[in-house]
């Protein structure tokens, strides 16, 4: 047993942080440092700076693009990147479709899709949920039914993150509607831009406009958009949904925003002393500091199972990630709201209706608004409760 | 980056898990806690031959000179069985002052008996009012020829009364509160002028409350430097803790299978319990618990290898706070999934709650180990 990084594993993580320190541009940097979202621009640029070094798709296999990096090395790179802070990759197509489309799809699809998902020319979204179909994702209703050499796609996704920005789709659409449930599920890509695709905004509660309405009205797709198999669509969904959760715990980018606290608790003053002097904060900072520490060395594990084992399954002890990723981020957004505390009230609507005028306090309480979302998406933390009692505790 | 166990590792786990296995269930455990000393020597004397009572020491010792793994691997098993019998003090603490701190005559001495399960340690620290503060010391040494003379009281030496031998923190010089002038003896149990009171504790085993009076041990009664042994004291109680964290899994870890087991079979409703939504979520949550423990068991018992004392201690006393707080955490819902029986001597369950909750308070609570957290400026910096 040895949780120290070899001295390769070490001089790698030199070299990914000076590389991140080097090139994540200087505004970008500023913006994430101060808990601002970043604009589709500057993901798109930021994502060609690193598809140019060739770590856009880093996890990917080489021969799609990726590193061949150790699964330890992927963990560094993921922890470097978010504590730099840099954005991360859009996750839409490079940890959600694109694993799927070069485990699942044909020669066609692999050629015509990855490339242009590590450049990001493409801005995937991700038609999932519907309003009927949540946590029971198995009982959406959007159909495509073939119709001369086409799919006819009918119904409605919501919670689309980012679908304004979206050129493709990815989407769960009922192909057979005899069979049941998860059986008769496809997993079908196409264009936005398609006829029939409308687009509404819906307004979260920070104030910003970050997921979507997206409305099919007999939308004409070519049956070449069916990845994989028809009627196996839920395979791909489960496999993808395997995905999302190894990078859900965040550890990197907890750790970023604590500094952030820091910075923030030693000025932001009461009376005659900083924030970070008052012993009842201090203690729930270094209670919070704790609880990612154990995080960080539970993600290690999961991630050592991960090298011995080989990436299948995904462990059912990743769950434990997702609950007490989201825990901790939800508590960093919290402490940062007490440490700002009367300064976080006023708001005014920016640019896309976003609380962010030029001053430190304005993000805090928005980001505490909107961060009530990661124990709800991602599979919400009810349901990874659920997980770990069938899949760990066999009850 | 690596949390596999060595062949080496896994046989000794194999053994020591086969050993309780066979010879420490819930039964034979409540019959050894009624033998005199409140332990079995039967047992003392298996772990011996098994090598187990001179794993950490070195092999010039006569020990086996393994390392902080090995330990942490027999901490968790003797917490899955809940174990009596003495190691922690024997071999933890008292052997720990000798192993860092013991001359060449004091291992000579002490060694060999502690190794092959013929004698017994015991490490007298807390005072009345010094609560966790390993540096808050009134008791005395006072130097009369070559030896010393050391008086005072102390409380909840556990395993104090089978002990042999005392290691006793004594002040030889400054105020109560100094961080030098403190030393660490090696006393006789039966020396003249010393009293001990023994009784149960909470979790079943022994402890006892001891009076020094006049007691005159010779010059080489102190362990280290006399006047500043503070740093032996603080590497010694740590890994004490490291050991306690380690117990504390296997505990834990043991409460939720014990409790799941229950909950599938108990039928409440014409259904097991565990069919229940908020049962299996509260399973989850332990099982969130005891893994973020486990998590932080493993960095203690790396950090058990670092000499810088502040290093280790930072890792050390966080290990702590997360394993008070998941031990709590699981003890109660154990109990509470357990419903009527967990409430009784009769059902195991109680007894695994009982002995997490000394452990949350040995050596230093969650809150205390907090604060130490904080002083240090947490983990993460700049
Ligand atoms: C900001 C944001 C972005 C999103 N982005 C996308 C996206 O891009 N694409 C997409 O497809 N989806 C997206 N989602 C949707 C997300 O996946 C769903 O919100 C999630 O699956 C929960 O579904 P629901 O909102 O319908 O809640 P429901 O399923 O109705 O759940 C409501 C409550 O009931 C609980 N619950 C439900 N079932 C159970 C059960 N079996 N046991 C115990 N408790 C249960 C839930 O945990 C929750 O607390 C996003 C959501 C948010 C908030
Ligand atoms: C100190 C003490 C004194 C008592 N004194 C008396 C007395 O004087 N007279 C008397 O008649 N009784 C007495 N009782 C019994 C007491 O009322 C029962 O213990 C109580 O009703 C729970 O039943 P149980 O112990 O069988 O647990 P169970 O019913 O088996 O419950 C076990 C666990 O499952 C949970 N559970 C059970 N059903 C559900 C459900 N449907 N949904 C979710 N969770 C569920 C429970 O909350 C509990 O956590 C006493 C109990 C104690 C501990």
């Amino acid at each position: 047993m040895d949780l120290s990084f070899t001295k390769e594993e070490l001089a790698f993580r030199d070299e990914v942080r000076t590389f991140f320190k080097d090139n994540v541009p200087p505004e970008t940097r500023r913006r994430l440092q101060e808990g601002r979202h970043t604009g589709k621009q500057e993901l798109v640029e930021w994502t060609r700076i690193l598809n140019k070094k060739g770590w856009a798709v880093a996890h990917w296999p080489k021969e799609y693009g990726g590193t061949g990096w150790t699964p330890v090395q992927q963990y560094i790179f993921l922890e470097e990147l978010q504590s730099a802070p840099a954005p991360s990759p859009l996750a839409f197509g490079v940890s959600m479709v694109g694993p799927v489309i070069y485990t699942f799809g044909n020669e066609a699809q692999k050629k015509k899709y990855l490339p242009r998902i590590a450049n990001l020319d493409d801005w995937w979204c991700q038609g999932f949920s519907e309003p009927g179909s949540g946590s029971d994702l198995a009982s959406l209703k959007t159909t495509a039914k073939k119709k001369d050499g086409k799919y006819i796609i009918n119904g409605q996704k919501t919670w689309t993150t980012l679908a304004q920005h979206a050129d493709m789709i990815f989407c769960l659409c009922r192909t057979d509607p005899e069979a049941k449930k998860q059986s008769g599920i496809s997993f079908i890509v196409f264009d936005m831009k398609s006829k029939g695709v409308t687009v509404r905004p819906i307004q979260t509660i920070d104030g910003g406009v970050e997921v979507n309405e997206v409305f099919f009205d007999d939308v004409e797709v070519p049956v070449e958009n069916l990845i994989g198999e028809e009627n196996k669509g839920w395979d791909y969904a489960k496999f993808l949904l395997g995905n999302e959760r190894t990078n859900i715990a965040r550890v990197g980018m907890s750790k970023e925003r604590i500094r952030r606290i820091k910075q923030l608790a030693s000025t932001v003053m009461a009376g005659d002393q900083p924030i970070i002097k008052d012993a009842r904060f201090l203690e729930k900072l270094t209670a919070t500091e704790i609880e990612l520490k154990a995080l960080e060395l539970t993600q290690m594990r999961v991630v050592a199972n991960e090298s011995k084992n080989g990436k299948g399954k995904p462990d059912p002890a990743s769950s434990i990630l997702k609950i007490k990723g989201s825990d901790i981020q939800q508590t960093i957004t919290e402490l940062l709201l007490e440490v700002t505390g009367p300064f976080a009230m006023p708001y005014e609507t920016g640019e896309e209706g976003r609380n962010e005028p030029d001053n430190w306090a304005s993000p805090i309480a928005p980001g505490y608004f909107n961060y009530r979302k990661v124990s709800i998406y991602g599979g919400s933390n009810e349901i990874q409760r659920n997980i770990i009692a069938k899949a760990v505790l066999g009850l | 980056m690596d949390f596999d166990l060595s062949e080496e590792q896994r046989l000794l786990k194999e053994s020591v898990d086969g050993l309780l296995a066979d010879s420490y269930d819930f039964e034979s455990r409540k019959k050894y806690a009624k033998e005199a000393g409140g332990y079995s020597k039967a047992q003392w004397s298996k772990f011996a031959e098994q090598g187990l009572l001179g794993l950490p020491f070195s092999e010039e010792d006569g020990g086996f000179g393994s390392g902080a793994v090995e330990t942490m691997i027999v901490m968790e098993a003797m917490g899955r069985a809940l174990v009596l019998e003495p190691y922690l003090a024997t071999v933890i603490l008292g052997g720990g002052f000798l192993r860092h701190g013991g001359s060449k005559d004091q291992k000579a001495a002490h060694l060999p008996g502690i190794i092959d399960g013929s004698k017994t340690l015991a490490f007298a620290q807390l005072e009345k009012n010094s609560r966790y503060d390993l540096a808050d010391v009134s008791t005395t040494a006072k130097k009369k020829g070559a030896g010393w003379v050391i008086d005072g009281e102390k409380f909840v030496v556990l395993h104090g009364d089978t002990a042999d031998t005392l290691v006793v923190t004594a002040r030889t010089k400054g105020g109560q509160r100094d961080k030098t002038g403190i030393g660490a003896f090696l006393v006789p149990s039966n020396a003249k002028g010393v009293t001990v009171k023994g009784y149960p504790t909470q979790d079943s085993l022994r402890a006892a409350d001891i009076t020094f009076t006049n007691v005159e041990v010779g010059a080489e009664a102190a362990i280290g430097d006399p006047e500043n042994a503070l740093p032996l004291i603080e590497r010694v109680v740590d890994d004490a803790r490291i050991a306690l964290c380690a117990e504390a899994v296997g505990a834990m870890e043991e409460s939720l299978k014990t409790t799941m087991q229950y909950i599938k079979e108990r039928k409440q409703f014409g259904v097991a319990i565990g069919t229940f939504q908020v049962l299996q979520h509260r399973g989850a949550d332990m099982f969130v618990a005891l893994e973020q423990a486990r998590s932080m068991s493993y960095l203690a018992t790396m950090a058990g290898g670092i000499d810088n004392a502040k290093e280790r201690a930072l890792s050390v006393a966080a290990a702590k706070v997360q394993i008070g707080r998941s031990a709590r955490y699981v003890g109660q819902q154990a109990i509470q999934l357990h419903g009527g029986v967990g409430m009784t001597m009769e059902f195991k369950i109680g007894h695994y709650f009982k002995r997490l909750t000394m452990i949350e308070s040995l050596f230093g609570d969650a809150d205390f180990h907090l604060r130490r957290v904080a002083d240090a400026g947490g983990f993460i910096n700049g």
